[in-house]
């Protein structure tokens, strides 16, 4: 077991420094901006006062109120404390609603959305590339450019076509939302039924963009795989053709799995934009209203949960795969 | 090298998404040459006008006109306000007056205008029907009459001082105008978008932009991967560790979120497309690097390049004459994908409202914002957005497939 934990040790530190480091980039790029924050908050306050003085008061309280005279250093320390405890502070744009409970609204619907329809897509174009590659020829020759095309298509562009296509001129799904605009959020059925149906356009436009890009990587990893030699000495000993496959695919998923991982960031983001083509009451929308009313607390708060949301199913997927990947168990073994 | 090219040319996924790419480019140069002029320019008030070919009236009643007789004229002149829907209306205004419709099939022309003509009765209010309702069937008969007979329409000028009246001439339903002859023909393939801007004009504009941003970003993501993978490759040990630490850390923190980030942090004022390809270009270079650390690694020992070594070549002598040579291809590959990736993440930061400053420069991104700001995709105004997401699509797809007929060429196991 010593070896599962060393391994597991390793991930957690990582996760570890890259967390910090995302807080420290959170931190650090906004006060990277030219300009000075206190100065403008100033401005407005102190509008019509003509003694330099009362501003010079004005500016130095502010300055004060926000911390900014502190060092740096101590600054960092205060903001990573207060974003552990989840202490974002007040939102400027829904004041006096806290940060904190806005996001704390908003993210289960995210995850509700994104979580299945990225496992659901990877599961689809896993399956979808592994049949182009095992039966190549027709299936193959149809399957490859479609899946491409769709990879193409811009995430918000498939949710843009979806919506257009499915609740505009079929009419058969809601334009917007997340649920009916003339219900309040409660247990009841109809509620229920209003937020499955809401939730069908941004699941699929998800599905679709996360299919495309799954099926080709499946279908280049099980070529390969197919091609190796291990395949053709397995054939050579009569084995069942439908045993090998079972090896090849098993091969061939590894390095899905962490092509799942590494394209994870960019799959979020698509999806947080798609959010917003359908007006979805996810951190996306919340993304966009944050830069939108220039809800400086917001947005940043919103990039952190998003960060470490990415982090957090990384990380996941690094445990996940050291138990099924056997290299990885036996290189643990051998130390 | 001539040899190469004419593999690659062979591959038949190659030589389809280098055609895309090709028409899309040539869309690109040739249209603004046709069509001069500031493709952000105004050209109509008040938004979203339908795409097609715009007649100047004023012009077209001063031109020469010929009598053409043309017995279908009448019928089309009649569809043209009675829609097939409108039909259906008629029909349930019988039912709901009470009017007896046996026998009355809804394409018979002839007789639903008899039957309405003699039935029609404003004042009628029949029951069940709202105002809306009656106020459509009042517009729709108006427009009938206007078409079933026909009037000569009479061509009048104002004179500026009496306000008087002066008959120039009368139109008669069989006049024509040749629409060379008329002076202002404005062709408008895309319509306009909401500002009134000529959408095709402006999009060959932002394509221009777009691949502009692309290249830039992706060529900087290139290069830094390139030189962090070769650097990290090649010499190994605490550089690599050094490196690969930095890579690792910005693979997991997602690139969209620095994005943001630093767009945001930039202002509004100072991002130009330029920038923005730069702030993309710092931020999406790590698989790269990853990719090309890899494939260097499994060169780092093969027999020429320990000859090299032995031979007493320099670091960097090595890395181009005995190293790039064999990556080469798949750094083509990667700069390929990287600017697909780059131009799909402009379009997001400006669906987002952080893309370039607007006033300059169109580019997908912007043209997609603002059309969904405009909510364009639900008042049907297709020309705005689709044309945008369909472009975006393909120049990733053209991308994706040039870069997968490269991929069959240099890894001969992935062939057909």
């Amino acid at each position: 077991m010593s070896g599962y934990r060393k391994y597991f040790g390793k991930k957690i530190l990582w996760f570890t420094i890259t967390f910090v480091v995302a807080v420290l980039l959170n931190f650090i790029l906004p006060r990277l901006m030219p300009g000075d924050p206190v100065a403008v908050i100033t401005a407005k306050s102190a509008q019509g006062m003509s003694e330099a003085s009362a501003v010079k008061e004005v500016y130095e309280h502010y300055a004060e109120e926000f911390g900014v005279n502190d060092p740096m250093f101590k600054q960092f320390i205060t903001y990573f404390k207060n974003a552990l405890k989840g202490d974002f502070g007040l939102s400027f744009s829904q004041y006096p609603r806290k940060v904190s409970d806005i996001i704390s609204d908003a993210i289960w619907w995210t995850i509700a959305l994104q979580l299945p329809a990225i496992i659901v897509g990877w599961l689809i174009g896993n399956t979808l590339g592994a049949l182009a590659a095992y039966i190549r020829k027709g299936f193959d020759k149809a399957v490859m450019p479609v899946a491409l095309f769709l990879s193409s298509l811009p995430p918000f562009g498939m949710a843009v076509l979806l919506l257009v296509l499915f609740a505009i001129k079929l009419d058969i799904a809601p334009t917007s939302g997340g649920y009916g605009y003339d219900m309040i959020p409660n247990f009841s059925w109809t509620f229920i039924k209003s937020v499955i149906s809401h939730y069908q356009l941004p699941f699929w436009s998800i599905v679709i963009f996360a299919t495309g890009g799954q099926a080709i990587g499946m279908r280049s990893m099980s070529i390969y795989e197919l091609n190796a030699d291990y395949v053709k000495y397995s054939r050579f000993l009569g084995i069942k053709d439908r045993t090998i496959v079972g090896y090849v695919f098993r091969n061939a998923m590894l390095p899905q799995i962490t092509g799942l991982a590494l394209s994870l960031g960019t799959m979020i983001g698509g999806a947080l934009v798609a959010e917003i083509i359908f007006s979805y009451p996810g951190l996306g929308t919340t993304l966009l209203s944050g830069i939108t009313m220039s809800d400086y607390p917001l947005l940043s708060a919103t990039t952190l949960i998003i960060t470490f949301m990415v982090l957090i199913t990384t990380f996941a997927i690094d445990i996940i795969y050291g138990f099924i990947d056997p290299r990885v168990k036996a290189a643990q073994f051998d130390e | 090298m001539k040899h190469i090219l004419s593999q690659v040319f062979h591959s038949g996924k190659f030589v389809v998404g280098f055609c895309i790419f090709m028409s899309i480019l040539l869309l690109m140069i040739f249209y603004p040459i046709f069509n001069p002029g500031n493709p952000l320019q105004i050209v109509s008030i008040g938004t979203f006008a339908e795409p097609g070919i715009y007649v100047s009236v004023y012009d077209a009643v001063d031109s020469d006109m010929n009598t053409l007789k043309l017995d279908e004229a009448p019928a089309k002149r009649l569809d043209s306000v009675l829609k097939s829907e409108d039909r259906v209306k008629m029909v349930m205004w019988f039912d709901a007056a009470g009017i007896p419709v046996d026998n009355l099939s809804i394409h018979d022309t002839e007789a639903l205008l008899t039957l309405w003509e003699e039935n029609y009765d404003a004042t009628i209010r029949p029951e069940g029907m709202t105002k809306a309702d009656r106020n459509y069937f009042q517009r729709l008969d108006g427009n009938l009459k206007k078409v079933i007979v026909t009037h000569d329409k009479v061509l009048a000028r104002q004179d500026p001082s009496s306000s008087e009246l002066s008959v120039i001439r009368t139109i008669e339903d069989t006049d024509y105008v040749n629409i060379k002859k008329v002076a202002n023909v404005k062709r408008l393939p895309l319509g306009t978008d909401n500002f009134g801007r000529d959408v095709l004009k402006e999009l060959a504009a932002a394509i221009k932009t777009s691949i502009f941003i692309g290249l830039v970003a992706g060529s900087i993501a290139t290069l830094i991967g390139l030189t962090f993978g070769l650097l990290s490759g090649f010499i190994g040990g605490l550089v690599d560790d050094f490196i690969m630490f930095i890579t690792n850390i910005f693979t997991v923190i997602p690139a969209f979120v620095l994005l943001i980030l630093i767009s945001y942090s930039i202002g509004q004022d100072q991002r130009g497309p330029t920038t923005v390809a730069v702030v993309i270009g710092l931020t999406v270079w790590t698989w790269t690097a990853r990719a090309v650390r890899s494939q260097v690694i499994s060169l780092r020992n093969r027999d020429h390049v320990n000859l090299s070594k032995l031979s007493g070549h320099n670091l960097f002598l090595i890395i181009f004459t005995d190293i790039l040579p064999y990556i080469a291809s798949y750094v083509i590959m990667a700069l390929i994908l990287q600017i697909s990736g780059a131009i799909l993440a402009e379009a997001q930061l400006s669906l987002l409202g952080l893309g370039p400053k607007t006033t300059e420069v169109p580019t997908l991104g912007l043209m997609m914002n603002w059309s969904m700001l405009y909510t364009a995709h639900l008042n049907g105004y297709w020309w705005a957005y689709f044309p945008v997401i369909l472009t975006i699509a393909l120049i990733s797809f053209s991308l994706n497939l040039m870069n997968t007929g490269l991929d069959q060429v240099f890894n001969p196991t992935l062939r057909d």
